[in-house]
């Protein structure tokens, strides 16, 4: 079936509709299952699943395999709908528990309230879902669930509407690109709706490299339509009708589903020639990206799609004046194109009433590290990193003390426990020396040195500099050769002034963003964390214990009670003792790995 | 690390049917490299020559991609290809000791691949999986929240 207008899209909302109050008659239980979902054991729990039903002829239950929601720190997670409506969320399954829910929940009509997941907790009611609402809710391999929940409407508006009326929408409503930099989004359509050329290009940038970053793929994992319909509203605005999604071959996952969605979306000419039997054409193709950090760089995306190495160039110009090909090309992140059929569709003002003074609408972020809920979380800008952290997050785990949270990846910074009220927004976070970033956010808790922290963010970014330039080239080695000396007790005083020189340097001379920001870590950590740094090159001692050369271990008599586990878990046989009696932990044997820190109950073992 | 490779004529053959398959397209010529990658598991000096000749491209510029992005192999790799995730979320979790667990236990740096072909061992800078670090792929299949210690039980499945 082809959709020709408005009227035809409505219409097969309707026919959806029907479908969708039929099977809400029955019991329907979801297996949640994005990459993280079957890496925890999702596949085992369906499978288990459709055995019991089929053994136990329960014909009448229905089961769906979505996407993941988000929760990621329940997984593996279903859920049961009644007919009635209600919804009964269950996490950390094992196959055996999968059989007790359905011999007590679906047989028995009784909840296991071992095993359910209560939802009132702020991880789930202090979020604000937008770009992240169908996330788990629609099967992302069903064009129709989209539509269903008024999938393409934004799109349908927006051909009805002239082009810079739908550039002045976007202006309106404030949007700022998600990938971190958080440019205002309608701003550039309008320079290259301005450029004059017979060929213009939309890009979707869903090389998603921050290490602690992966909301882009649960987006495209979730809803990949809302990504393609936006596509489409952006080519329609600056007047391209070629697009091209340049994703991470590292999620196979989402390349399905995203060739998927495009195949089906041109079956019902939602993609393709005359568009909802408009004149409007506009296709998508997709680029595998071959691992590379450097390609989330615009120009350096670019000219890998021009199937080079993917080295940048400097600006301007622009790409949205000279970009692919030479042609006029605008690049959007996926979380930026996700919110557009959601503008389009219920309006500019319904859109930024939420949001701070400078920063409008919503941010979805990836919260990990030693948290103890970890997940994807959509929150209105302007929240504090404190309700973050604290509230949905639920503090550190294990009941160890917050240190930092690292924001931005490598090319942001850490923020210390006395800034946490600050809101997030683009320029509050910039006041403290850190950056929103695409979403990542790692939670440090003490056991976490800075410098060794630093360190890891300039090997990584030494690690994937293109190598051009020679602030880039030369200065991450040579920051990094500083750092080390500090982290093995080498290290002088003014060790740190020069660091901050050659990051200064790198910053004000570097050819891309990748140089220019690669140094913000070590900068944020200095900044933050001078104390810590002094620590390593005055005292020679790592207060976390992480850098081997400047700490040892050693049992603490008084709180040792001699259960002698610390002894069995040491892999090099240096810890002796009688039982009930204080250990003692012999330094030659020593290799630091920490495993009797670890393990020991009573804190009895100390790092000095 | 050892080169074995697959008998020349067929590494050819199956080379010019990608090229042929992609129209000798210098547009597509990313996606022909990542096609025979796909198919021989590597790129040998062969399939880089013939890419240049068939889609008239300088062969200093293939190897100039094959160099530049991680994701291409220039060297047979193992049967199966572990990858250790060294992103910040695994790596505050600890992802370095997976790492060196595995170095140890086969004698095997990042990089290498065991001489007897077995495992290709690697690191990379994010697998997507933050929420259930730290994580190691094993021919794509995502193992997470690691210890060093399930090391030995999660590769000893694989011969």
């Amino acid at each position: 079936m082809t959709i020709k207008s408005t009227n035809d899209l409505f219409a097969l909302k309707g026919k959806i509709e029907k479908e969708k109050f039929e099977l809400s008659q029955k019991t329907q239980v979801i297996v949640y299952q994005g990459t993280c979902g079957y890496a925890s054991g999702a596949k085992g729990v369906l499978d288990t699943l459709n055995t019991e039903l089929h053994e136990r002829n329960l014909k009448d239950i229905v089961v769906l395999e979505h996407s993941c929601m988000g929760c990621c720190y329940i997984e593996p997670y279903i859920s049961v709908t009644e007919p009635e409506g209600i919804s009964t969320l269950y996490g950390y399954l094992t196959p055996e528990k999968v059989t007790q829910i359905v011999e007590t929940h679906l047989m028995g009509g009784e909840i296991v309230q071992e095993y359910m997941v209560d939802i009132n907790t702020p991880f789930f009611s202090r979020q604000e879902k937008r770009i992240t609402e169908l996330l788990g809710k629609i099967d992302p391999f069903k064009i129709e669930d989209y539509i269903f929940y008024d999938g393409y409407q934004g799109l349908s508006k927006t051909l009805g509407m002239k082009q810079v009326d739908v550039i002045e929408k976007i202006k309106r409503s404030g949007l700022r690109g998600r990938g971190g930099a958080g440019f205002p989004t309608g701003v550039k359509w309008n320079f290259a709706y301005n450029t004059e050329s017979n060929q213009k290009y939309m890009v979707c940038n869903a090389d998603e490299g921050d290490p602690g970053a992966y909301m882009n793929r649960a987006e495209l994992e979730g809803n990949p339509h809302a990504v393609l319909e936006g596509m489409a509203i952006g080519g329609y605005a600056i007047g391209a009708n070629k697009g091209y999604i340049y994703v991470r071959a590292e999620y196979p996952l989402a390349v399905d589903i995203l060739n998927e969605a495009i195949s089906q979306a041109k079956e019902y000419g939602l993609l393709g020639n005359g568009i909802l039997g408009t004149s409007f054409d506009f296709d998508i193709e997709i680029f595998l990206g071959s691992g590379a950090f450097v390609c989330g760089e615009e120009t350096a995306l670019l000219a890998s799609l021009e199937q080079k190495r993917g080295n940048p160039r400097p600006r301007p110009p622009f790409p949205a004046v000279e970009g692919l090909f030479g042609k006029p090309t605008v690049i959007n992140n996926v979380g930026t194109l996700a919110n557009l059929p959601l503008i389009m569709c219920k309006g500019a003002e319904w859109w930024n009433s939420i949001g701070s003074e400078t920063t409008k609408g919503t941010k979805v972020f990836s919260l990990t590290g030693q948290i103890a809920r970890t997940g994807l979380i959509e929150v209105p800008m302007g929240i504090s990193l404190n309700e973050v952290v604290f509230d949905l997050g639920g503090g550190i785990a294990g009941g160890k003390k917050f240190k930092a949270v690292q924001l931005g990846g490598p090319s942001g910074g850490c923020v210390p426990a006395e800034h946490l009220d600050i809101p997030i927004d683009y320029e509050s976070l910039q006041d403290i020396g850190c950056i929103m970033g695409s979403g990542a956010m790692v939670v440090l808790n003490q056991d976490a040195c800075m410098v060794d922290t630093a360190r890891f963010f300039l090997e990584f970014d030494a690690d994937e500099s293109c190598g051009q330039c020679l602030p880039c080239r030369r200065g991450l080695p040579l920051m990094i050769e500083i750092l080390k000396r500090i982290s093995e007790g080498n290290g002088e005083i003014k060790d740190i002034e020069t660091l901050e020189d050659i990051a200064t340097f790198m910053q004000k001379t570097s050819l891309c963003a990748l140089g220019q920001t690669a140094a913000s870590p070590t900068l944020s950590t200095i900044r933050h964390f001078r104390k810590e740094y002094e620590a390593h090159i005055i005292e020679k001692k790592c207060p976390a214990g992480v850098c081997k050369d400047l700490f040892h271990y050693e049992v603490d008599e008084e709180l040792c009670n001699g259960c002698h586990l610390c002894a069995l878990k040491c892999p090099e046989e240096a810890i002796t003792g009688e039982k009930k009696e204080p250990h003692h932990i012999d330094q030659d044997k020593c290799i630091k790995c920490g495993n009797c820190y670890h393990a020991c109950k009573f804190d009895a073992v100390l790092i000095k | 690390m050892q080169q074995v490779a697959a008998p020349l004529e067929d590494e050819r053959a199956k080379t010019l049917e990608i090229i042929e398959n992609n129209n000798h397209d210098p547009k597509r010529l990313v996606k022909i490299l990542q096609e025979i990658q796909a198919e021989l598991g590597y790129v040998p000096e062969i399939a880089q020559r013939l890419t240049a000749k068939k889609t008239n491209t300088p062969a200093s510029q293939i190897y100039g991609i094959l160099s530049f992005y991680n994701f291409f192999r220039l060297f047979p790799p193992g049967r199966h290809s572990v990858n250790v995730c060294l992103g910040t979320a695994c790596y505050v979790k600890g992802a370095e000791n997976i790492l060196k667990e595995i170095s140890s236990r086969y004698e095997l740096e990042p990089g290498q691949t065991t001489n007897d072909r077995r495992f290709s061992l690697d690191f990379v800078r994010c697998v997507g999986c933050c929420a259930i670090g730290p994580v190691m792929t094993v021919n794509g299949k995502v193992y997470g929240k690691m210890k060093p210690e399930e090391v030995k039980d999660v590769l000893g499945e694989y011969k």
